[in-house]
């Protein structure tokens, strides 16, 4: 396919670095100021979809399968921990009756 | 010229997404615009010609993944609460935090100079076929280690599920 590689030449790597760049930020933010647990989890996808995004990206450039095949294995992680990460959150709300997570503060301690 | 349109069109679909998730007040709107952002995500591996991974993000992410977040949200009933307001000096530190991290980002990643190799062949590798003999010849011990770990998250999530756990 050689009009693609034309194609995917066109696209400088700093742009794919910006977007995921900001994708992570957005992501950070996300943790930091919700305190629903819920929407908390999301903004964890964001960030690892933002880094897989950008491993992609290099693979692509580069040249080299092996990134691509560690954005397999990080979503296979990502998997594995939503599965677990929710089972949690639904043990949290049996035992608290919400999924604020200040309820959960002492923890803390 | 027309990759480059689409590459922006696509990131400014999951920016905006992205930050829908932030400002919606309701949990049901944050995951319908994060499965928003995942399918602008898996146009992107598109774009990159990885088709391989653009049907696995589909499937994991938009199929599975979201789905779990529906049913977590529609059984346990969350979407009536609403909203647990933070105090707005903790929101506005956030921001601060999350922007000076793009600014660090952004920075450092700006003078790296990366060579782009020109190579006809340049794009073939994200097909199934040269991904899957990557997959099983060199990272095959990785490969089987991740189904163990599916395996335990399957029991963990399934003895955390249970009622009453003696």
């Amino acid at each position: 396919m050689p009009d693609a590689v034309q194609n995917l030449q066109m696209i400088p790597l700093n742009d794919y670095i910006f977007f995921c760049s900001a994708l992570f930020a957005i992501g950070i933010i996300g943790v930091l100021i919700k305190r629903n647990a819920l929407v908390i989890f999301m903004s964890v996808e964001l960030m690892l979809n933002s880094a897989n995004l950008l491993l992609a990206a290099f693979s692509a450039y580069r040249n080299d399968p092996a990134g691509q095949i560690f954005v397999f294995f990080i979503m296979v992680v990502a998997a594995a921990e939503v599965a677990i990460g929710l089972a949690l959150l639904v043990m949290i709300y049996r035992s608290t009756h919400s999924i604020d997570i200040n309820a959960l503060n002492k923890l803390k301690w | 010229m027309l990759s480059k349109y689409i590459f922006y069109f696509l990131s400014s679909v999951a920016i905006y997404a992205a930050l829908m998730v932030l400002i919606s007040k309701k949990p049901i709107h944050s995951v319908l615009y994060l499965t928003l952002a995942f399918f602008a995500i898996a146009g992107h591996y598109i774009l990159l010609n990885a088709q391989f991974l653009a049907v696995v993000h589909i499937i994991v992410y938009a199929g599975a993944i979201m789905v779990l977040f529906l049913f977590t949200v529609m059984l346990l009933n969350l979407n009536i609460e609403g909203e647990f307001p933070k105090k707005n000096i903790i929101k506005f530190a956030a921001v601060i935090v999350g922007g000076l991290i793009l600014i660090t980002l952004i920075g450092t990643f700006r003078t790296y100079d990366l060579e782009i190799i020109k190579n006809p062949t340049l794009n073939q590798i994200g097909l199934v076929k040269n991904l899957g003999k990557v997959l099983f010849k060199e990272y095959l011990l990785p490969f089987e280690l991740c189904s163990i770990l599916f395996l335990a998250a399957m029991v963990g999530a399934v003895m955390l599920g249970k009622k009453d756990i003696q």
